[in-house]
């Protein structure tokens, strides 16, 4: 395995934006072993945002970044989390129509693929959810809803994702879930952190006892 | 009764801001707090308070209240009027208090604040903190996310915690801080991380041209206005990255936002240059109509970041 070159930029006084193929295990490396003055890693798509305390050695911490060894970066596997979801979403049916296939179709890959959590924005709590098991891509709504409800499951990119409260939303809606995202008074606000790893249960089979 | 602030008037916005929540941006959310930490840390100072504790950061002044208790506090930001009226039925006058040092009202008494003719944001700091229930960790309303105490209103009335009285600087060791509303605003900035996105004009344009600071701004980013728009040298979507207080991102139309403390916390337009801390604390200053200049200084891994002295 070569190394990957990862290229390290300044952002502002105490912070470096680095580059990386799999931000995930740069996330997973800088927790394990954080750099000197590390005060938070905020993974992205394709990049890793190290913060670090005003005033400290911006040489130091990107000797600390050569200094992680690719084998140092491998992804942790997170947690599970079951994620019960009402597939009544309003962009359901012409969705399927426009990707070509059944309702059900549909629902059942998305239920049937195991997500990771790829990083966290656009709000407090708002996973975005990468899967393996999926190459869909979705396009964002012309026209964005000026207020998507709590508890939405949605698509947008290669992306699904779950809206932790109402807020205006371009994402298309699959369905609804009663799981709460994000509790400001729990000792974990956010049920979904960088990493977790996140399974669609279709309500309707659980009824039916079919698990 | 418990020390309390009750709020008579609250002006055009005023919310109880501390040094806002760092280190949780893995859970989208951003730091908030404070526009102008300086101007924050000087008002704690003078009470006595630790430097954590929660003040009332108002915007463009006009906030009015009743003390609860007997109360010393002090007023930090740009120099606005400042009324003191003895309780009711008290023959006291008002009296006229000037920023940057500390007074006392005492229980009853009220002290109204009027506009401050440059700059935006003052910092009423009461011995004590104000103690309000702190979300994540911190007191801070974060107006993009909603985290944090709703924006003060009407009637509210503000717990005063007993924190304070740790050594109160009584002669206001020097607060200048920034010459507040200085013709053109002088912004000191870090290129990068994305300033090769742009192309050569674009960067002469970035310090070469004045910019104005349009009605559409508030803490969550100051949006400039300027003569010729800073050009990329190509429109492809970019992946989404993480943002930080400071950023000055560049949409579409190449009329560049300045990111303040309640900033999304990522964005999918490139950031030509990320504004010193102590820059940061000036743009918190600016208001609508303001005229302001970036000046480089410098990039890249072989820069030592520099603290250039606030003006």
């Amino acid at each position: 395995m070569t190394a990957p070159r990862t290229t390290v930029r300044q952002m502002g006084e105490s912070a470096l934006l680095v580059e990386a193929d799999r931000p995930l295990a740069l996330h997973a490396a800088l927790t394990a072993s954080p750099a000197p003055g590390q005060v938070d890693i905020v993974p992205a798509e394709r990049t890793v945002l190290v913060v670090l305390a005003e005033g400290t050695d911006l040489r130091q911490v990107r000797a600390h970044l050569e200094s992680l060894r690719p084998a140092d970066q491998q992804e942790i596997p997170g947690s599970l989390v079951e994620i019960g979801v009402d597939y009544t979403g309003e962009d359901l049916l012409p969705l399927a129509a426009t990707l070509g296939m059944e309702v059900d179709t549909l629902i059942g890959r998305h239920a049937a693929a195991e997500w990771t959590v790829a990083f966290v924005g656009f709000a407090p709590g708002f996973g975005y959810l990468t899967s393996q098991d999926w190459d869909l891509e979705v396009p964002r709504l012309a026209r964005p809803r000026t207020s998507v409800p709590a508890g939405a499951v949605a698509l947008a990119g290669r992306y699904s994702g779950v809206y932790p409260r109402a807020s205006p939303g371009g994402w298309q809606l699959l369905g609804t879930t009663a799981r709460r995202m994000w509790d400001t008074t729990a000792e974990h606000p956010a049920l979904l952190t960088p990493g977790t790893r996140v399974r669609f249960r279709d309500n309707r089979s659980a009824d039916r006892g079919i698990g | 009764m418990n020390p309390a602030l009750r709020i008579l008037r609250p002006g055009p916005l005023t919310t109880v801001q501390d040094l806002g929540r760092a280190g949780l941006g893995s859970l989208g959310v951003s730091r908030s707090g404070a526009a102008d930490r300086g101007a924050l840390r000087a008002a704690n100072r003078l009470v006595g308070n630790t430097g954590c504790c929660a003040a009332l950061e108002t915007t463009l002044g006009g906030l009015a209240l009743r003390a609860c208790g007997d109360l010393r506090m002090a007023v930090t930001g740009p120099p606005v009027p400042l009324t003191v009226t003895g309780p009711d039925g008290s023959t006291d006058g008002p009296l006229t208090v000037p920023t940057g040092t500390t007074f006392d009202l005492a229980d009853g008494a009220q002290l109204r604040m009027g506009r401050p003719t440059r700059g935006l944001r003052n910092y009423l700091a009461v011995c004590g903190g104000i103690d309000v229930l702190p979300v994540l960790g911190s007191r801070s309303r974060d107006l993009l996310s909603g985290l944090g105490p709703e924006p003060v209103q009407v009637g509210d009335e503000l717990p005063v915690g007993t924190g304070g009285g740790v050594d109160p600087v009584r002669d206001a060791e020097p607060t200048t801080g920034p010459i507040h509303g200085a013709d053109p605003i002088r912004l000191n900035l870090i290129l990068g991380p994305r300033q090769d996105l742009f192309t050569g004009s674009a960067l002469d344009l970035l310090f070469g041209q004045v910019w104005t600071v349009t009605p559409a701004s508030n803490r969550i980013g100051l949006r400039l206005s300027g003569a010729q728009p800073l050009e990329r040298l190509d429109q492809a979507e970019r992946p989404s990255e993480p943002m930080v207080p400071g950023a000055v991102q560049v949409p579409t139309s190449g009329q560049p936002v300045i990111f303040g403390p309640d900033h999304p916390a990522s964005g999918g337009y490139p950031v030509i240059g990320v504004l010193t801390v102590a820059a940061q604390d000036l743009a918190g200053q600016a208001r609508p109509g303001d005229a302001v200049v970036f000046t480089s200084i410098g990039t890249d891994a072989t820069t030592i970041p520099v603290r250039p002295t606030s003006a």
